[in-house]
């Protein structure tokens, strides 16, 4: 989202028809037997011959300088077969590449898998070893010895950003100051976003509300650790099984770390056990290459729970303050925020996307958006799901609430009255195509769950959210066999379980068969041309674009076999339901072909056919949601019931409804366990307090509601099918939903993330003794 | 590091196994016996994906010795489907999109046939505590309840 789309990207136009499987539900789905049974194959459950077991030594402090690593005795232990520390890594410059949502300096990346001159984060790889089994390699890990000098360390936003903080790293001087500035600093980058001119417009305001907030990291909390297998043989082929959400970007990753050539390196993705955006980043990867290169060997690496928790993920904590004021009658003339966001040991939050996202939901004329990177000494921030968002949306959403409720105006109607839509400008940049805002707060307006009464302590919120979809470098090969059914190879790894059998439909949709004969596989890298992550809700949406290139490509050729066939010329014929036909009756009275008559005959009539796609796929397709949410809460212990919770979202064009819901649900309710529960925890001495689901808790089934879905379909329409990106915009907002319906509830406003018990208990007790509510 | 012989039944069939004295079940399950379809999400028992069942107790096999299920019955996701015959709960998994990344199903799976065998009309509320073991980030729960709903309807009329 760094740069604006390329003029040599591929757009199809929306083309409004008639659809037989897009929008239906097949029984087709390639995965699901396989993950019913046991047989799907997730990165830990791959093995190689004569492997070892590598694992990783991590550091017990913040930040601290490594002053030696004595690894001679690890060395001497029968079993162990190689060690691997930062000598064995080059060092490499500053040099920025797109990683999913957010963006890698190469510089950095190699400091995050293995650190060189300083440890900064609890958790933090110094050390891998790989040896003959998991126990010798533990017992490895035991007799390195790693000498450190312990350094002071900030763990929070807003001491990380004052001027005597213990720095993280010495030459960081601020970007985005003019002139630069003469000392280092934490804050890597200041970034600042304009429209219009703030000052007059909350002169022109009656009511101006200002608010601060706080947030904690949460994680992506998928189940699968992470684990990849790497098999580096004689003169470098390399081979490596991994969790990814983006192979290819893996191996450019890889081969760059390692300094290896491109080709050399081949990566499949495995079956994916949940990623959010989590598995966007190479953790092991590098390190297990590393070692099967040391011990010619295969090296297998999993990690544990305690390393996902303390050096995967997370994502930013946040300090924001959000300005907004509006007239008497309701409209918004003016919005101002600061964004302060964590972006833990290395440079590089979502702050850049999290700003695009501030206030994008409202046609607004005065608007400033300020935001500060800043490095601290945690893990590195990884995306997670509409990275960035949600943290300022909690915020935004919340002054919206109040204003309404100054205003005395509903909140959904206060929303309407300001809401973005087609031509509204942004902030950022670009002006809105059509978008579903107005649909989605429409929806909600005649929602049953609106009609439902509210008991004691019971309390309605509102929230809304907004997000794009990337398109990017996005690669297909469809073959048909030579039976008639489709074989596709795609580049885009199906992190959601629903998206192979998406593309199929499309694909069925354009050939004019059954879904049943297409099967859609994700290849390997040397597969297909370079294909970018599966993030910013790009899977489907790009996904599809390609396929229906290629599809539409293989469709030519079967025209030309038709054509060869009836001894006329390809442009006399035309493909139909699933049939060449003759394209008028002046071209002759030829019996349809279809796809299986025109495969068995294709050896005599020109050859195999097959279709390809590379393209650039066009971004955009924003999607936005409106959100519902009735809560009881419980006075004596702070405890938070969700009693019912409503979303709808504009998707443009629901391919595979079903999964569309499940896409709403699941977000829906990993936006209510980071709203409700989830943090990260530091020690005093800076370490992580809850690296496990038992103190980091995730929400459990008896946690939540039934989540109620609708799909509303605005199409995109710069996609053939109208297709929006879906994944990401359900968690945006039920923080703010919660707060919103929390305060309804109790009359309480919370500003400080999570919402959690203790909190709750602690905000309702001030109240009752302050006797007011600011 | 010296192994324990052990020799157990797992889905039906008598199997022998060495193991170390530190490998829990699921290591045993995974790593010397490949039976790769119970999970591993954390380790500690708190995230349900390696569930399997021990003489018929439901449990985390991740938290159970190796070297302790001498002589003793384990079941597994593996041992759930008569050949092509899928279980009614894995077919309605299917059926209700009960699954996305798939990572915790098979646990998911497990736990919900021990449920049924001792509810076979559970609420669902029943169902909501009785998986409260087993995390999935993927759906939110839903469609895994109604899955459970579903699968437990038909059992109850075959």
């Amino acid at each position: 989202m760094a740069a604006g789309p390329s003029p040599y990207s591929t757009s199809f136009a929306y083309e409004d028809k008639k659809l037989k499987v897009v929008g239906t539900k097949p029984l087709e789905r390639p995965d699901a037997v396989d993950k019913v049974t046991g047989r799907a194959r997730y990165a830990a459950d791959y093995n190689l011959p004569d492997q070892l077991v590598g694992k990783v030594l991590r550091s017990p402090h913040a930040h601290a300088r490594i002053l030696s690593i004595d690894t001679s005795a690890a060395d001497a232990l029968p079993g162990v077969k190689a060690i691997v520390t930062w000598e064995d890594f080059p060092d490499m410059p500053v040099e920025h590449a797109a990683s999913g949502e957010l963006m890698i300096n190469y510089r950095d990346t190699t400091r995050n898998m293995m650190a060189r001159e300083k440890v900064l984060y609890d958790g933090h790889p110094v050390a891998a070893v790989a040896a003959v089994s998991e126990s010798v390699a533990k017992r490895g890990l035991k007799l390195i010895k790693v000498e450190y000098e312990v350094l002071p360390h900030v763990i929070d936003v807003e001491a990380a950003m004052r001027s005597d903080a213990p720095l993280l790293h010495e030459d960081q001087f601020t970007k985005g100051i003019d002139p630069k500035p003469e000392k280092p600093s934490n804050i890597a980058t200041r970034l600042e976003s304009k429209l219009g001119d703030v000052d007059a417009g909350f002169e022109e305001a009656d009511v101006v509300i200002e608010r601060e907030f706080r947030t904690k990291p949460v994680h992506q909390g998928y189940i699968e650790p992470q684990a990849s297998i790497a098999n580096y043989t004689d003169g470098g082929q390399t081979e490596v099984w991994t969790s990814t959400q983006g192979h290819f970007v893996f191996r450019a990753q890889i081969a760059k770390l390692l300094q290896m050539d491109i080709s050399k390196v081949v990566v499949t993705a495995a079956e994916l056990g949940g990623g959010f955006g989590g598995k966007n980043n190479v953790y092991l990867e590098p390190l297990a290459v590393a070692l099967s290169r040391k011990s010619r060997r295969p090296v297998k690496m999993v990690m544990t729970r305690d390393e996902v928790f303390r050096a995967t993920g997370p994502t930013s904590g946040t300090h924001t303050k959000v300005k907004i004021g509006a007239t008497k009658d309701g409209r918004i003339t003016a919005a101002q925020a600061e964004l302060n966001y964590q972006s833990g040991a290395f440079a590089g939050s979502s702050l850049p996307l999290a700003t695009i996202t501030v206030f994008t939901r409202y046609d607004i004329e005065n608007v400033l958006v300020t935001g500060h990177d800043v490095t601290c000494n945690r893990p590195k921030v990884a995306a997670y799901r509409a990275p960035g968002a949600p943290m300022i949306a909690f915020g935004v959403e919340s002054v919206i609430d109040e204003l309404a409720e100054r205003l005395k105006i509903d909140p959904l109607s206060f929303r309407l009255k300001n809401a973005a839509k087609e031509g509204t400008q942004t902030h950022f940049g670009p002006r809105l195509g059509p978008v579903g805002y107005v649909e989605t707060l429409e929806r909600a307006q005649a929602h049953p769950h609106m009609l439902e009464k509210l008991g004691p302590n019971q309390g309605r919120g509102i929230a809304t959210g907004f997000w794009f979809t990337l398109g990017k470098e996005t690669s297909a090969t469809l073959n048909v066999g030579e039976d008639g059914s489709v074989s596709v190879i795609v580049g885009t790894v199906d992190v959601t379980g629903g998206g192979r059998s998406a593309l199929a439909m499309v694909i069925a949709e354009e050939l004019g068969i059954s879904v049943d004969k297409v099967r859609v596989k994700s290849g390997d890298t040397s597969a297909l041309g370079f294909n970018f992550m599966t993030a910013g809700s790009r899977g489907t949406a790009a996904g599809s674009m390609a396929v229906v290139k290629a599809s539409r490509d293989a469709i030519e050729r079967l025209c030309e076999i038709a054509a060869r066939k009836w001894e006329v010329e390809p442009d006399q014929v035309v493909w139909e339901d699933g049939h060449a036909r003759p394209a008028s009756a002046n071209v002759g009275d030829f019996e349809p072909l279809s796809i299986s008559d025109l495969a068995r005959q294709a050896g005599l009539f020109g050859g195999t056919i097959a279709g390809h796609a590379e393209i650039d796929a066009a971004m955009g397709g924003p999607g936005f949601g409106t959100h519902i949410v009735d809560v009881e809460v419980d006075r004596q212990t702070g405890a938070v019931k969700v009693l019912r919770y409503t979303l709808i979202q504009d998707a443009g064009k629901a391919v595979y409804p079903s999964f569309v819901e499940g896409q709403f649900q699941g977000g829906a309710v990993q936006g209510i366990g980071m709203a409700l529960n989830e943090e990260y925890i530091y020690s005093e001495k800076g370490t992580l307090e809850n690296p496990g689901f038992l103190d980091y808790r995730v929400p459990v089934a008896s946690d939540v509601p039934f989540i109620n879905t609708e799909i509303v379909e605005v199409p995109n329409p710069a996609h053939p099918y109208g297709i929006r990106g879906i994944g990401e915009v359900p968690i945006i907002p039920p923080i703010a939903a919660l707060s919103n319906a929390i305060y309804h509830a109790t009359g309480v406003r919370l500003r400080d993330h999570p919402l959690s018990p203790p909190k709750v208990l602690k905000a309702i007790d001030e109240s009752e003794h302050a006797g007011i509510e600011d | 590091m010296q192994k324990y012989h052990v020799t157990a039944t797992i889905n039906g069939d008598e199997v022998d196994f060495l193991c170390e004295p530190t490998q829990s079940l699921l290591d045993v399950l995974r790593d010397e016996l490949h039976l790769t379809g119970t999970k591993e999400g954390c380790a500690t028992g708190d995230c349900g994906a390696c569930s399997v069942t021990l003489d018929g107790t439901l449990v985390c096999s991740c938290l159970v010795l190796g070297a302790e299920v001498g002589g003793k019955s384990i079941e597994t996701i593996e041992g759930m489907a008569e050949g092509d015959d899928l279980h009614p709960l894995q077919q309605k998994f299917i059926d209700h999109i009960a699954l996305q990344c798939g990572i915790c199903t098979p646990g998911l799976l497990v736990a919900s046939k021990k449920l049924l065998e001792r509810n076979p009309d559970p609420s669902e509320e029943e169902i909501r505590y009785w998986l409260a073991g087993n995390l999935c980030r993927c759906t939110g729960y839903q469609k895994i309840v109604e899955a459970v709903v579903d699968a437990a309807a038909e059992m109850r009329n075959s």
